[in-house]
């Protein structure tokens, strides 16, 4: 009887000790949350007087199926705001971030945007990928009047006073490379995405400005997400015969996907596809060899030739090893750090109706270029770029938009667009 | 110490509760607006966890499905939440999906007693239906148990692909009023909170009450013995889909008041691993007992917000720990943990005395 007892009762100490460990861990969070993260701020040992830090918030997936995508987004941001302290800080006070796990779920986005904001104060808060999460989060920042800045493309049609939004919005990214596509003569077009909203929003929009400008929706499929089965939709493809595939998939489904697609002898001479959810880190996941000659729109690439990106791209590969890529969604997380620092300087105040307020119209030399905030929607202005998946896994422009395109979350000034925003 | 161990255990138990319910209903004079709701988050779990213990602690009936039941409560309150806040216009989603008004489903929501009736109703059909087809059919244990995974993936596929209807993956969000009143208010939340709290008080009583009862007793025999009970003459089939669909609704009932706190319901909260959580907080609180599952509930969404917020890269091992732990060297749970060790203090004092009367017995003998 005793033997079994000390073996339980270790397990109940261990059990314990774990619990413990985590509540305790709490009170000295914002020293030891940040070293466990390899936040640039630990540096400062402890000594965490609030009267020369600056709190800002952290909020990616950093477990679960968007981990792989969000920590690269969380890397880029800290090492923008590590390139800040450098220089000295915000109004002259260092940043420290505060990284908190969004675990891929949405309810804990908002549990964890509800924490930063009233139980560490923080400044403002960077994070979020999925439209899920940050309509999970919006509530919580329009509530407590945070800050929230939003670094990846999505489907548009919203816009919250605390919400900016760095990555693209539709006429920033889908509109422009549906009228890439129709100049290039493909009109007819296969639409296949991911079941979810960002796909199935998107492609409404496609559809509606194919038939007014002469394109033709041959078909329009939608796979669950990490569906990995694509015999079906492949043959299907082949029936339809369309000029050009629309592709909207999601994560794993695009390994599948591709190659497939070889294996049924496709190659992109014969079947060109156009992808918006791929960027250079997902091109390296998926394998190079599968994606030769295909097409991604974005507003940022790797190569894209800014002498902003050369430093970018140089400090990145040092901080994070030779092998890690950059991509769009982690430039506009570099971006946004950078933003809120020039409208915090601005405004010369840390309060968020003076840094929304100053925010308005600032302009940065960012590596995709130029950019502006647009004080009405506070997207920002952004280049269309559309380019062509190399052997090397790098991704080569092939289209500009040729300067910045004012954000049009709504599509507002798009005949075509009347009523899908209504 | 004397008299503590003179009282009664019922007393004993009557001065836990009445504790546990002071520390409960007082809880918003000392948390802060962040640690409240996540306190009243963790008691909505407790109330589904309450209904998970009925069925598989209880009955012997593991459900890997409860995400389902959980979610058709959730998405009955958010639905009404969307219409309350959209005023007279349709929720913004059903605009970009091409809808012009409002499906006629949605509209009975716009009653927050409808809405508050289907929340309960909606769970306890699906699983009277579900419990229908398979209990009276016998198809028990590890069948079942793959049915109600079943389930999960047909209504998550269904809720994903009606984004018109539904939201799609992006959920029900962005409430504001119930009643007229803002949700967002420090009042609103206070009475939100005290609602779920006297929610999981009601639920534990009801419980409590069932299991204490003939009913509870059928139910346990079931799970000792299903065919001895059935030569007893009691049909295990009508039972098995009582304590379902009651088990259903409470987590509707759940699902509900965690909509009113966390202002979100999607699809991925009813998927399959959310629904094996639920299960997770009843068998580290301990199976078989009532408390267990509020105590797993608690303590098991407490410690999740705790350890992510305290090692964000690497608290799912932490997490993974505790459940091996608990699995290996604690199959009773929490509460099994902790009756173990009362029973060996009660053991050892029996000992004591034992040897002192022996004792006593030989001086005795001697004089």
């Amino acid at each position: 009887m005793r033997k079994v007892g000390w073996l339980k009762g270790f397990a109940m100490v261990l059990a314990a000790s774990l619990v413990l460990a985590g509540c305790g861990g709490d009170k000295n969070n914002e020293a030891g949350g940040a070293s466990a993260t390899g936040s640039p701020s630990a540096s400062a040992s402890g000594a965490a007087a609030s009267g020369d830090k600056i709190k800002v918030g952290i909020l990616h997936s950093l477990s679960g199926t968007m981990s792989i995508s969000e920590v690269t987004v969380k890397n880029s941001e800290l090492m923008a705001i590590k390139e800040i302290n450098a220089k000295g800080g915000v109004l002259g006070k260092q940043i420290e971030a505060v990284v908190e796990d969004g675990a891929s779920d949405w309810p804990t986005f908002a549990e964890k945007a509800r924490k930063l904001l009233s139980e560490d104060k923080v400044a403002t808060v960077f994070g979020g990928w999925t439209s899920a999460s940050r309509k999970a989060m919006l509530p919580v920042f329009e509530e407590l009047n945070g800050l929230l800045w939003y670094p990846v493309q999505y489907e548009g049609m919203e816009s919250s006073p605390n919400i900016f939004y760095t990555g693209a919005t539709t006429n920033q990214q889908i509109v422009p490379s549906i009228d890439f596509l129709l100049e290039q003569g493909k009109k007819k077009v296969f639409l296949l995405g991911s079941d979810y909203v960002f796909p199935r929003t998107a492609n409404k929009i496609i559809k509606a400005q194919l038939a007014a400008n002469g394109g033709e929706t041959v078909a329009e499929e939608y796979t669950p997400l990490g569906h990995t089965d694509y015999t079906t939709i492949i043959a299907k493809i082949k029936e339809a015969n369309p000029d050009v595939v629309y592709n909207t998939l999601n994560g794993d489904s695009n390994v599948a996907f591709f190659k497939q697609l070889k294996d049924a002898g496709i190659t992109s001479a014969d079947l060109m596809t156009v992808s918006v959810s791929i960027a250079e880190e997902e091109v390296k996941g998926i394998g190079a060899e599968y994606l030769t000659g295909h097409l991604v729109a974005w507003d940022y690439f790797q190569t894209t030739d800014t002498p902003e990106n050369k430093v970018f791209v140089e400090s990145f590969k040092k901080e994070y090893g030779e092998d890690s890529v950059t991509s769009d969604p982690m430039e506009a997380g570099y971006v946004a750090v950078y933003l809120w620092a020039a409208a915090v300087e601005k405004a010369g105040s840390f309060e968020v109706d003076k840094v929304k307020e100053a925010a308005k119209g600032i302009e940065f030399n960012a590596p995709e270029g130029k950019v502006t905030i647009d004080g009405d929607n506070q997207h920002i202005y952004k280049t269309v770029r559309i380019g062509e998946i190399k052997e090397d896994g790098q991704i080569v422009e092939l289209w500009n938009s040729g300067g910045p395109v004012k954000p049009d979350p709504y599509l507002t000034t798009y005949e075509w667009a009347k009523g899908l925003s209504e | 110490m004397q008299w503590m161990s003179r009282l009664p255990r019922r007393a004993w138990l009557l001065i836990g509760y009445a504790a546990a319910a002071a520390a409960l209903f007082s809880a918003p004079l000392y948390l802060n607006d962040f640690r409240l709701n996540l306190l009243a988050k963790c008691l909505a779990f407790a109330i589904v966890a309450l209904g998970l213990d009925l069925l598989w602690g209880y009955t012997g009936i593991l459900s890997l499905g409860h995400g389902v039941f959980f979610g058709l409560g959730a998405y009955a309150m958010a639905m009404h939440l969307k219409l309350a806040a959209g005023g007279s216009r349709i929720p913004d989603f059903m605009g970009w999906m091409g809808l012009t008004k409002l499906p006629w489903f949605w509209e009975p929501f716009k009653s927050f007693a409808f809405a508050a009736a289907m929340g309960l109703i909606l769970p306890s059909a699906l699983a009277l239906l579900l419990g229908f087809f398979t209990f009276r059919n016998r198809i028990r244990g590890v069948y079942f148990t793959i049915l109600t995974q079943a389930l999960v993936i047909i209504t998550v596929t269904l809720f994903v692909g009606q984004q018109a209807y539904t939201g799609g993956t992006n959920g029900l969000t962005g409430y504001t009023k119930l009643f007229g009143y803002s949700l967002t208010s420090g009042t609103a939340k206070t009475m939100a909170y005290l609602a779920t709290a006297a929610a999981l008080l009601a639920a534990f009583a009801v419980c409590r009450h069932l299991v204490n009862s003939r009913f509870g007793k059928v139910l346990r025999a079931i799970r000792d013995g299903e065919n001895r009970t059935r030569f007893l003459g009691y049909d295990p089939a009508y039972y098995q889909m009582a304590v379902f669909a009651v088990s259903a609704g409470l987590a509707g009932l759940a699902g509900m008041l965690f909509v009113l706190h966390v202002g979100i319901i999607s699809p991925t909260m009813m998927a399959i691993v959310p629904s094996i959580e639920l299960v997770l907080l009843v068998a580290i609180g301990g199976r078989g007992t009532l408390i267990g599952a509020v105590i797993g509930a608690i303590l098991l969404t407490q410690a999740k917000s705790q350890l992510s917020a305290s090692y964000p890269d690497f608290w799912l091992f932490l997490l993974g720990a505790l459940f091996i732990v608990v699995t290996v060297f604690m199959p009773g749970g929490i509460v099994g943990l902790i009756r173990q060790a009362r029973q060996a203090i009660l053991r050892r004092r029996s000992e004591n005395e034992i040897t002192l009367d022996s004792i006593v017995s030989k001086s005795n003998g001697v004089v």
